[in-house]
């Protein structure tokens, strides 16, 4: 199967054979070929001006209870007594999906010792019901009974979509949640709606964030998504009212083949990137282990985190588990400071996703500025100083 | 002890740039490389060759020439290669990709434990592991760092989350993703090479998974692309001059007003 080709529209301009990641389109003198190594991506279809190019279209399955399913739901994440801020802002886009298809929205909410504050926090955010399991079983994280109490949820309820924040649970349990009740998953979305039929539109960065595609789920129920945190304004309904409603969870839901034996919280504040609003990032410009001090003392006073490039966590100066890009960890704070790093495309597409980046280099072409949004022309080693000081001074602090 | 490691072959992001004017991708030929959480994955299961003396199975979903990368993982140590390639597969979404995958692990049978990387560096969606685990009910763990064998059954495993490091145990068949933290990718060897080179890999396509065409690739898949565009230009970036002390000032300005959390 490859994409279609409509040769009354093609001009044969050849714009489509460049944009190809496969390289299967050639230009023939009179037509386009596509080969078989075609990957049905896309990117033709898209880049196509005349429209003359299309994908097939997706099976079209049993398509008989669709209509069974109604209603909009929010998977919100409990960890250790709090709800996850995600969960606010999962409920906030979920609130205008539901809106937009005049349905109701919902929460669920798995934990242990779950306070009744926490349902009304959830409604504060735009729930209209709150469904509770709680349970000792669900004290701690563990993906089969996740999965299969919000499997059985859905069997039961049978919302038309499902979010859940793209967080190390929600990208942990949710593709088996989607795969045992057989529907379509979206990950790492970062824009949703409704389209003009009623379904989801997913959108979410592909091919390292170089490209957007938005995905449907046309013939399956729920139209399920992971949302990546942070991206989502979290907006609190103040005054509005929504139910609680208590599910027991038999036995059965609750068996688990999986033992925790130990959690280890990071002690490491600095390590924990996916959770930090603000990152201080070195490279190799930062020359010895030593300096990493000063980018601490700089995200410490912004209560952020550190990241590296892999070629410093290669010098060995920083533990991998702050190292930011393709092998390491993909991160989307508000600010992210990369300093006195290159900016190679495998550091990039793990930060690019970041609202505000600011590159601190002594090299006006290095890569890094292309996608900062501030630039810094400088010695790191008097600007960073320079910059901690200045914020020391802000808030009457000696430096 | 039988291991079937999944691996991806993607296009090598060395040759991607983005055109600073037209702000879309730029591809100088079309590299492939196995994506390198893959050799994570693959790194994992030969540790388990070397200290436990289990036999490997690398398995991956592509066209023709993605059994180029399978003989890549034959010079670094593992002891069988099988590729999963057909038309039919063309277009899958993570469901159909589990889908086919699952079906070649039950094909291959007797498996104790499937090895993938966290997710692939293309598509990123890291979901076709877990999804396989569901399909073939083996209990899983994902983001793993380390592992350790327990007794003939049992495996403890560390897995990195977004708090910290949780330490599982899981009875076997299982599933695991990996992270960078499981161990560098060795060099291949000279005597795998050469088996490598000579070793012939079995293709299994749709029929001989027993699967119905109807049920992989795009048919087969629930979620479908409907548009793919550019990322939204980032605004243009503002370059701050002048002495280091007064850049400091402008930077800090420029933050406050945007409302960063701390400044």
């Amino acid at each position: 199967m490859k994409a279609i080709v409509d040769r009354k529209k093609c001009t044969v301009c050849g714009v489509c054979t460049d944009v190809c990641p496969m390289g299967a389109i050639s230009l023939k003198e009179t037509e386009i070929e596509i080969s078989d190594d075609c990957s049905l991506c896309g990117m033709c279809v898209d880049t196509c001006e005349f429209a003359a190019l299309s994908l097939p279209q997706v099976g079209t399955g049993p398509a008989a209870d669709i209509a069974a399913y109604s209603g909009v739901w929010v998977f919100a994440e409990w960890r250790s007594g709090t709800i996850h801020k995600v969960s606010h802002e999962l409920l906030s886009a979920g609130r205008l999906l539901a809106n937009k298809r005049g349905v109701p929205l919902a929460a669920v909410l798995l934990g242990h010792r779950l306070d009744g504050a926490l349902s009304e926090e959830l409604i504060s955010y735009g729930a209209d019901v709150v469904y509770v399991v709680d349970h000792p079983e669900l004290a701690g994280f563990r993906d089969d009974t996740y999965a299969n109490i919000l499997v059985e949820l859905i069997r039961r309820k049978r919302p038309e979509i499902l979010l859940a924040g793209a967080t190390s649970i929600g990208r942990s349990f949710i593709p088996r949640v989607a795969a045992s009740v057989r529907t379509g998953l979206t990950a790492d979305c970062t824009d949703l709606d409704i389209s003009e039929d009623g379904l989801l539109l997913q959108t979410r960065p592909a091919f390292g964030g170089n490209v957007m595609a938005t995905i449907v789920c046309p013939n399956s129920r729920p139209q399920m998504a992971t949302v990546r945190p942070k991206v989502m304004k979290p907006v609190p309904v103040p005054g509005h009212k929504g139910s609680v409603e208590l599910v027991t969870a038999p036995e059965e839901w609750l068996r688990s083949r999986v033992e925790v034996l130990e959690v280890i919280p990071e002690a490491d504040k600095t390590a924990k990137l996916t959770e930090a609003d603000v990152i201080v990032s070195g490279g190799r410009g930062l020359r010895k282990p030593e300096n990493f001090k000063l980018l601490e003392d700089l995200a410490g006073l912004l209560n952020g985190a550190v990241g590296a490039s892999r070629g410093a966590v290669e010098e060995g100066w920083i533990a991998p588990s702050h190292q930011v890009g393709q092998t390491g960890r993909t991160v989307a704070p508000i600010l992210y400071m990369a300093v006195g790093l290159a900016g190679a495309i495998q550091h990039v597409v793990g930060m690019q996703g970041s609202r505000i980046i600011v590159a601190v280099n002594r090299d006006p072409q290095a890569p890094i500025f292309d996608v900062a949004s501030f630039g810094v022309v400088a010695d790191l080693f008097e600007f960073v100083p320079e910059f901690i000081k200045r914020i020391r001074t802000e808030r009457g602090e000696n430096s | 002890m039988h291991i079937v490691v999944c691996i991806k072959q993607v296009p090598d992001t060395k040759n991607v740039r983005i055109d600073p004017d037209t702000h879309t991708l730029v591809r100088q030929g079309v590299e492939s490389i196995i994506n390198p959480f893959d050799l994570f994955a693959v790194e994992a299961g030969l540790q388990l060759k070397d200290k436990l003396g289990a036999a490997v199975t690398a398995v991956t979903m592509g066209p023709p020439q993605a059994g180029d990368a399978l003989r890549d993982t034959l010079s670094l140590g593992v002891d069988d290669a099988v590729l999963l390639s057909d038309r039919a597969f063309a277009g899958s979404d993570t469901w159909a990709t589990a889908t086919t995958l699952s079906a070649a692990i039950r094909k291959i049978g007797d498996v104790d434990m499937v090895i993938c990387g966290k997710q692939a560096v293309d598509g990123d969606t890291a979901q076709v592991g877990p999804e396989m685990a569901a399909l073939l009910d083996f209990p899983y763990a994902t983001f793993v760092k380390s592992m350790e064998k327990l007794d003939e059954r049992h495996f403890k495993v560390t897995r990195q989350t977004d708090e910290g490091v949780e330490v599982w145990k899981l009875p076997l068949p299982m599933l695991i993703t990996v992270i960078k933290e499981m161990g560098e990718p060795r060099v291949p060897s000279l005597r795998h090479k050469m088996r490598a080179k000579k070793a012939e890999i079995p293709v299994w396509g749709a029929a001989d998974l027993g699967l119905d065409p109807n049920s992989v690739g795009l048919c087969g898949s629930f979620t479908q692309v409907v548009r793919v565009f550019s990322p939204p230009r980032r605004t243009n970036r503002i370059q701050l001059s002048g002495t280091v002390q007064e850049q400091a000032e402008q930077l800090y300005r420029h933050l406050k007003q945007v409302k960063v959390p701390g400044i």
